[in-house]
């Protein structure tokens, strides 16, 4: 709880004493315009934290139930993939705090090439999610109509589960699988979607930023972009190990 | 009604509406669709959220009318089911959540603290934007066969064994989170960073307090509603089973995620209509209120509690008994800081001058049924009564006293508040405070004797019931249509003032808040002079300083 903005006050007209073209005009400062938008910022990024904090309640509460079935279909996942995934999200992150850092130093060139490399990072981590849900598409581990109980049931049928040194699963504890592979869809998803509207916003910061948009001393937007960006990221390192590394540590 | 009254109003043979302000300041259509002014926008959403009370009061007529008899004969069951869902669905998403916040809220938190917008104007119009897409697709849902699981979406029934518009009903209310997070944000946002030199935390007028605790409780909730929505939606689109019992999933974990949101919604609900009280209890005793502390706290303490008593909608779901225990306990805590704010309210009329104009008798009127609606809550929240009464009319009118007797009535108490204010004209006040009274025996005759009914056993949620209980449910339906007529009043009669009410002046309450400070209708800018807060909230000797500062400079 910050005290009351020490600000000037006076006629309208002499409380615009800059007229700096960023000052949207109900504030009084540049820097009382920063603050707000920083608070708002983070307060969104709390939401999001509500919205995935229930996600992963749900998680909890099924992974204690059902841990046997957890650990046979976390198996089912590549955690070498989720390994590089992870170290890619974070390179992005680097890129893109480096881009904040441009954006600031008023370096156009370094600040394009840092959102381009965030972009290209995040569609990278993308393209290998996509080829890992493909995988599960192929094997049917897909939740809903046509979910198969093969690799639970019958390992030996399943080079993966074969090459995790699984047992076979009693039928009942092997459907509660379905539950972790919805759990897997929806928070991965909801992470996924997070991310494509992200790289929807890099874009169009690209085009703004070779206009120069970011790089005349009005860096708000950029720094804002990062700290979502950082989120993401940071949600990501918490579903690795979560969905990836159940028993494999 | 005693003659003593504190209306000043000016001269109304010179008196005129000032030529500048910011109704007159631009016009056009767009003028209004793209407006960034917290005023218009709130003005928006009155309007908005006024057509959604009309449409969610029909729905309410029906139900009436169809339990005036005990057989199911105007509505079929179907239809009564489709009809009570929607009446939920519209009142809670598409009125009382965003009444007071988004309207007066909208209007007055930043005049209040001497700000000239909110701080995130542009979020504050997208969130009037979010509010009208979800609720023209909940319109859409309605006409295009409807939703019949009640506006809880219980599983399994949501998700397996109806067949009827819960996905398009569930993302309109997933858009219209969307729309009371941003306004939650906003006013965050702004009362940490807006507030005009001299303006400390506790010299806000305890409106904004409340506001600000209903915002918490908006950001940090909402979201969760979003994700146990999102799941239902899979569960029904893709087949994921998180909520499906055959698959291993729980449907109790549902109700967990939605009560999480939807019991702290009461409070996102109710904190701002008590936050109106407080401001209109204030001037028209011409007193500070009783307690200024203990009241600004107890709208964060009820913000704090209200996040840990959801399971008490659960009782009797099988959660486990030591679990009830301790949920009965803290919802029997929960009860504490709104007793707070009923005896300091009560207080600050004691040896307070008192005038009766339409506001204080809504306030009145909220403070009666607003007690009866929360100590009736008190027996819900014991586990013993409420294996009895939960599910039944009594859970009904526990609500409805605590959302209409309660919510409603300070919403209508905020609205002839500040409406010289927003207008720059008076409302006509005799048939005003008429209205004021239609309302509050219209609602007695409809919620009281559903307590009856509840106590004697009526389940709630049926289109028909044995005939034993005719008598009362007609005394119910009768009081319905009383009700009716006391929400009409107050449209006719304000909108009539648009042009015939007398011109109000600056300050026609003398109340003390800084938006009344300043020219009624507002500049665009609020106020043409920043103002600095130079005294406590609800100081009336201030006030009367002005005054006499102002005489003396003139003569």
């Amino acid at each position: 709880m910050s005290d009351s903005p020490a600000i000037a006050h006076g006629t309208l007209e002499a409380v615009h004493p800059e007229h700096s073209p960023h000052l949207h005009h109900q504030f009084e400062s540049i820097k009382q315009q920063a603050d707000a938008g920083n608070l708002a910022m983070w307060l969104f990024l709390l939401t999001e934290v509500m919205f995935f904090g229930g996600l992963f309640t749900v998680y909890m509460v099924y992974r204690n139930w059902y841990y046997p079935a957890f650990v046979a279909a976390s198996h089912q996942l590549d955690w070498k993939l989720g390994a590089i995934n992870s170290v890619l999200l974070i390179t992005s992150s680097l890129t893109m705090a480096l881009g904040v850092w441009s954006a600031q130093m008023r370096r156009q060139g370094a600040l394009i090439l840092c959102l381009v490399l965030t972009f290209v990072l995040g569609l990278v981590f993308l393209g290998i999610k996509g080829g890992e849900y493909k995988e599960k598409f192929e094997k049917h581990h897909f939740p809903g109509a046509n979910y198969s109980l093969q690799s639970f049931v019958n390992p030996s049928s399943d080079p993966v589960a074969m090459a995790a040194g699984d047992k076979p699963l009693p039928l009942d504890t092997a459907r509660k699988t379905e539950v972790y592979f919805d759990l897997y869809f929806a928070m991965t998803g909801m992470h996924a979607l997070h991310m494509i509207i992200g790289m929807g916003i890099l874009i169009f910061m690209i085009f703004r930023a070779k206009a120069g948009a970011y790089t005349t001393g009005h860096t708000a937007y950029v720094e804002y972009f990062g700290l979502y960006w950082h989120f993401v990221d940071i949600i990501w390192i918490f579903l690795f190990p979560l969905l990836y590394l159940i028993n494999r540590h | 009604m005693s003659s003593a009254t504190i209306i000043s109003l000016p001269d109304q043979s010179t008196a005129r509406i000032p030529k500048t302000n910011y109704l007159t300041k631009e016009n056009g259509l767009l003028s209004w669709l793209l407006t960034q002014d917290h005023k218009r926008i709130g003005l928006l959403y009155l309007m908005s959220i006024s057509v959604f009370f009309f449409i969610g009061g029909c729905l309410a007529g029906l139900i009436r009318l169809e339990l005036l008899t005990p057989q199911s004969d105007l509505l079929a069951t179907d239809t009564y089911n489709k009809v009570f869902t929607m009446h939920g669905v519209i009142m809670i998403f598409f009125f009382l959540v965003p009444s007071v916040p988004a309207t007066l809220g909208n209007f007055f938190l930043p005049m209040m603290l001497g700000a000239r917008d909110l701080a995130l104007p542009k979020m504050n119009l997208a969130s009037w934007y979010l509010y009208m897409a979800g609720g023209i697709l909940a319109l859409y849902a309605m006409i295009t066969g409807g939703v019949d699981t009640g506006w809880t979406f219980t599983t399994p029934l949501s998700t397996h064994y109806v067949n009827t518009n819960v996905i398009t009903t569930g993302l309109a209310i997933f858009i219209a989170g969307f729309s009371s997070i941003f306004t939650g944000l906003n006013f965050i946002v702004t009362i940490h960073k807006m507030r005009c030199p001299g303006m400390t935390w506790f010299r806000m007028p305890l409106f904004v307090w409340s506001n600000y605790a209903a915002s918490v409780l908006m950001v940090l909730g909402t979201p969760v509603l979003a994700t146990a929505l999102i799941l239902v939606v899979l569960e029904r689109t893709v087949g994921i089973g998180v909520f499906d019992p055959t698959k291993g999933g729980d449907p109790l974990l549902f109700q967990h995620l939605f009560w999480f949101y939807s019991h702290p919604a009461v409070y996102i609900m109710i904190l701002p209509g008590m936050g109106v009280i407080s401001e209109v209890i204030s001037t028209f005793s011409r007193k500070r209120v009783f307690g200024y502390t203990a009241v600004a706290f107890s709208s964060v303490a009820i913000a704090v509690f209200g996040f840990f008593v959801w399971a008490h909608h659960m009782f009797i779901m099988g959660i486990s008994s030591y679990a009830v225990l301790v949920f009965s306990l803290l919802t029997m805590l929960v009860a504490v800081p709104s007793a707070i704010k009923i005896y300091n309210w009560a207080m600050t009329l004691y040896k307070g001058s008192i005038t009766f104009e339409t506001p204080m008798l809504y306030a009145f009127g909220f403070m009666g049924l607003f007690t009866i609606g929360g100590m009736t809550g008190v027996f819900l929240g014991t586990s013993g009564t409420d294996i009895h009464l939960t599910e039944t009319y009594f859970i009904v009118a526990h609500f409805h006293f605590v959302m209409v007797g309660g919510m409603l009535m300070a919403f209508l108490s905020g609205l002839h508040f500040w409406w010289p204010k927003m207008t720059g004209r008076m409302y006509p006040e005799k048939i005003s405070q008429m209205a004021a009274v239609v309302t509050f025996i219209g609602f007695n005759l409809t919620f009281f004797p559903q307590f009856i009914l509840g106590t004697l056993g009526m389940p709630r949620r049926y289109a028909s019931y044995p005939p034993e209980f005719q008598v009362l449910n007609v005394f119910s339906t009768a009081g319905a249509s009383i009700l009716g007529v006391g929400y009409l009043l107050p449209v006719l009669y304000l909108t009539w003032s648009l042009k015939y009410g007398k011109i109000a002046g600056d300050n026609p309450w003398q109340a003390t808040g800084l938006e009344w400070q300043t020219q009624s209708p507002p500049l665009t800018e609020n106020f043409s002079e920043l103002p600095i807060m130079d005294h406590e909230a609800y100081d009336y000797d201030w006030l009367e300083r002005q005054k006499a500062k102002e005489v003396a400079s003139v003569g």
